[in-house]
């Protein structure tokens, strides 16, 4: 049909250019840091407090994008930010995905008391708030990198067993899986190569999702100053101070917020991007 | 004068295929005509042109439409509309799904006198109310406050029946009206439309793709092929002397009333390839 | 009786729920390393000070014990004491609840007439570039969570253009006194419009970052459900009725359209509630969330404690409602 419709089916292809172009720019920007970097990211020099970004009156061309409250460089804080970001997108994620899939498809294949028991506790996790049950779980274990994965892996788990387990019921319920059976295939054997490769498609695409929010769940924490210690540079750290002297330096909070709007976006993209691909339907 | 005109209309798809082809066909008022094809042949999309529903996918790209006189085509959108709510109506094809499943009866029956027509909600309860006995339902005022899954297909098809004719419209259009029905349901329902038809002298375009019914319910009748008009006739003579090749094994196919059992004739291949070939004539002289 | 015994079972695992969370919670926040009581006291304390405190609180027995008597104590209707405030942990929670409450409800409300009314452009324009815009806009507000919603309408509406406010929930400037908690209601009833403007231009920008996620999710499924609807027969009636397409739209599509929409915006409306934690943070909003995120840093037990547990009550709650909601609603349309 030539009408708008048609338009919007051909953006797919470069909303997934676009999305991916940036995270390999954060990619590269995570692993040469060190070189690109202008500046020290911990550097302060309080003679260059709240310089603005090059465009506006009053710019210094060291500070591209400007300083914060205590004279630090803001696109070398951006850079060491996105390191990161992007780690605990990758660790984070990808060990909520492992947990939660895993938890998911013993629910949703094997049943009986194992889905029981996984049912309920996903329950009790739907009654937390998660961002509270986040703060609580840092409170518990400390700040730190290492904290803030096992606490996104904690919370968000049930994010997978809850679809894992639903397609694998579906999945389990179909003639193939009889058919198996009936051919004397072992239940870990079927789930692990019947069952499984029929619910990847959705696991890949929960995956990029997820690392968009772990990145989101990383800026709260650093947010609410629990994140990793304080003298790191991290996107959420720089939006919290970028909030308290909003009125005198709007930039400190315009570039991380920016930053991450992209990253959050682009992950949920290419999400959406991979779940077309992947659909043989759409296909 | 004709009450319902249709004057060379034409129906394509999006991509250019046509469904109408310069169909003219005139319904004088209180008449009763037939219209009959085998599924395909363009027969509802007749109705639903000049009801103003015709699905996204087909354009009318020419010709006129006239009722009471009045260029529906001309009109601006929004007085076509309430032009054809007030003078036209349609009985659908299928009671279970032609009623909104959320909204009980008597809203339904008399939503367009108050919201199109204007009348005070008292005075068309009133009029419902009397529709209602009139297409022979038993306790109007109960049904009135029932919600469609409450009633069975054979009320369904009496109420919207009774609400086809709320307006008093002088032209209803019936769209197979009685093809989703029980076959004993049928019968019921035929004679109420003719019934109605005859008190209320409304002119009535009756789509159909059964000869048998035809001679029940109507005066004249167009038969249609492939979007074509292939004859254009009244009942007695058609049943008489079919003029149209076509026409003759058509009639031959459909089963007789006094021999339900009989032996049945589908449409000759050789018919068949005929009338295409003077389809396609048509379209070349169309195009030409 | 099936559905008497259905909502038993409900009720029973939304209890079984419950609890589970109290116990998660309790033994969470009991190997919290950092000492609460140390922190209440004054440097220099002796080790006695600190011992007669924990004995205070409960802290020197075990914790199935200290459960126990916090459960009891629970059902009497004690939540305990606050460490950091030394007032009563119900008092605080009903303080503050009102003020979270009042701030869900209102971008529920924003999120169903933003939603509602793209998903009803929308179709009214299907297969035009306006429908095209409004898929493009909805799918970019669903993939962003609140917390940057929030953070750039401050930049936006608050900074750039400052309409509205950023931080609190009323001016105290205003000086008005409230004798509930229920501000806007309050200011409501008692007619005082400057009042009931001033907490507007308060909530709404942390209402609308929370809206915008939500109203996106109502769009799409209720888009798609009145697409499908507009092909169904008693539609095409309508039209030959006389009637326009916004009001075939609206009259006729809307209420068959509507209830696979209304079950979701049940269960999405627990994740608006959670949300209000850190968006509560982020507008300096004297709520539940806020004072929860205090407490956790300020390592206040039972305060953290009876704030998780009013959390999980409303999200129970809030589901037990909808899946009556849908029970009540359902049959009507089921035979349909």
């Amino acid at each position: 049909m030539p009408d708008a419709r048609g338009q919007i089916r051909r953006l797919p292809g470069l909303r997934l250019w676009l999305s991916g172009g940036w995270l390999l720019l954060l990619v590269l920007a995570a692993i040469f840091a060190p070189m690109i970097s202008p500046h020290d990211p911990l550097e302060q020099d309080l003679f260059a407090a709240r310089l603005p970004p090059f465009w506006e009156q009053g710019a210094d061309p060291a500070y591209l994008l400007g300083t914060d409250s205590l004279g630090r460089d803001l696109l070398s804080r951006m850079l060491y930010g996105a390191r990161l970001a992007l780690t605990v997108a990758l660790v984070a994620g990808t060990l909520t995905c492992l947990v939660g899939a895993t938890l998911g498809l013993i629910a949703g294949y094997y049943r009986g008391w194992a889905d029981l028991v996984i049912s309920r506790l996903v329950d009790i996790w739907m009654a937390f708030p998660p961002v509270l049950f986040a703060i609580l779980l840092i409170a518990v274990l400390g700040t730190g990198l290492t904290s803030i994965i096992i606490a996104i892996v904690v919370i968000d788990w049930t994010r997978f067993s809850r679809v894992v387990r639903a397609e694998a019921m579906s999945q389990g319920a179909m003639d193939y899986v009889a058919s198996a059976q009936v051919a004397g295939r072992s239940r870990l054997g079927i789930a692990l190569a019947e069952i499984l490769p029929n619910v990847l498609p959705t696991i890949v695409a929960l995956l990029t999702l997820e690392m968009g929010i772990a990145v989101i769940v990383e800026a709260i924490l650093s947010f609410v100053n629990l994140s990793i210690s304080t003298d790191q540079p991290t996107w959420g750290g720089m939006i919290a101070e970028g909030r308290t002297s909003i009125y005198q330096a709007w930039w400190v909070l315009v570039f991380p917020l920016f930053a991450l709007f992209l990253t959050v976006l682009s992950f949920s993209q290419l999400g959406e991007g991979l779940k077309d691909y992947f659909d043989p339907v759409l296909r | 004068m004709s009450y319902l005109a249709i004057k060379d209309l034409t129906v394509r798809l999006k991509n250019g295929v046509p469904l109408l082809r310069k169909v003219s066909l005139e319904v004088e008022a209180g008449e009763v005509r037939a219209l009959v094809g085998e599924s395909g042949a363009g027969k509802s999309m007749i109705g639903k042109a000049v009801l103003g529903i015709l699905p996204r996918a087909a354009r009318l790209t020419g010709g006129k439409i006239l009722l009471d006189g009045e260029d529906l085509l001309t009109l601006p959108p929004k007085a076509r509309r309430e032009r054809i709510g007030a003078k036209a109506a349609l009985i659908p094809q299928d009671p279970l799904t032609a009623l909104n499943p959320s909204r009980r009866i008597g809203p339904q029956i008399i939503d367009r006198l108050v919201d199109i027509l204007g009348w005070k909600r008292p005075k068309a309860e009133a009029r419902a109310l009397e529709l209602l006995d009139e297409v022979h339902i038993q306790d109007p005022g109960r049904v009135m406050k029932s919600y469609p899954h409450e009633l069975s297909g054979g009320m369904r098809q009496r109420i919207l029946i009774a609400s086809a004719f709320a307006a008093e419209p002088k032209l209803i259009i019936a769209d197979e009206p009685t093809t989703a029905l029980d076959v004993t349901v049928q019968k019921q329902i035929l004679k109420l439309i003719r019934e109605m038809q005859e008190r209320h002298q409304t002119a009535l375009l009756f789509v159909t793709h059964d000869l048998g019914v035809v001679s029940k319910v109507s005066q004249t009748l167009t038969v249609l092929y492939a979007g074509k008009v292939i004859e254009d006739t009244n009942v007695r003579a058609f049943f008489e002397a079919p003029a149209h090749a076509y026409s003759q094994a058509l009639l031959a196919a459909t089963p007789k009333y006094t021999d339900p059992d009989g032996s049945l004739m589908p449409v000759p291949e050789s018919i068949i390839t005929a009338v295409e070939q003077e389809v396609a004539a048509f379209d070349a002289q169309l195009n030409g | 009786m099936p559905f008497v015994r259905a909502l038993l079972t409900r009720f029973a695992t939304t209890l079984v729920t419950l609890l589970g969370a109290a116990i998660i919670v309790f033994v969470v926040i009991r190997i919290v390393p950092g000492n609460p009581i140390a922190m209440m006291l004054p440097p220099g304390a002796t080790e006695a000070d600190i011992d007669r405190l924990k004995t205070l609180y409960g802290l020197d027995k075990s914790i199935p014990e200290q459960f126990w008597i916090w459960l009891v104590n629970v059902l009497q209707g004690d939540f305990g004491t606050s460490i950091t405030s030394r007032q009563p942990v119900f008092d605080l929670v009903t303080g503050r609840l009102p003020a979270t409450l009042e701030l869900s409800l209102m971008a529920l409300v924003i999120a169903i007439a933003l939603g509602g009314t793209a998903a009803l452009t929308a179709t009214l324009y299907r297969g035009t570039k306006v429908e095209g815009g409004i898929d493009v806009a909805g799918g970019v507000a669903l993939s962003l969570p609140d917390f940057l919603w929030g953070l750039a309408l401050i930049l936006v509406l608050g900074v750039v253009w400052p309409i509205f406010h950023i931080s609190g929930r009323v001016s105290p400037s205003l000086g008005f006194d409230f004798q509930s908690n229920f501000y806007l209601l309050e200011a409501l009833v008692r007619l005082r419009f400057d009042v009931v403007l001033d907490l507007l231009g308060h909530m709404l920008l942390p209402a609308i970052a929370l809206a915008i996620p939500l109203a996106a999710i109502i769009l799409q499924l209720l888009k798609q459900s009145l697409k499908e609807c507009m092909h169904d027969d008693y539609i095409t009636l309508a039209r030959t009725k006389g009637y326009s397409e916004t009001s075939i739209i609206t009259r006729d599509a809307l209420p068959n359209a509507i209830l696979p929409t209304l079950t979701l915006i049940g269960v999405q409306f627990t994740f608006l509630i959670g949300g209000t934690v850190i968006i509560e943070r982020l507008f300096s909003y004297e709520g539940l969330g806020n004072m929860a995120i205090d407490a956790v840093i300020n390592r206040d037990l039972p305060l953290i404690q009876g704030i998780v547990l009013v959390f999980a009550l409303l999200f129970t709650l809030v589901n037990l409602l909808v899946d009556m909601t849908y029970a009540a609603l359902n049959p009507r349309l089921r035979h349909a």
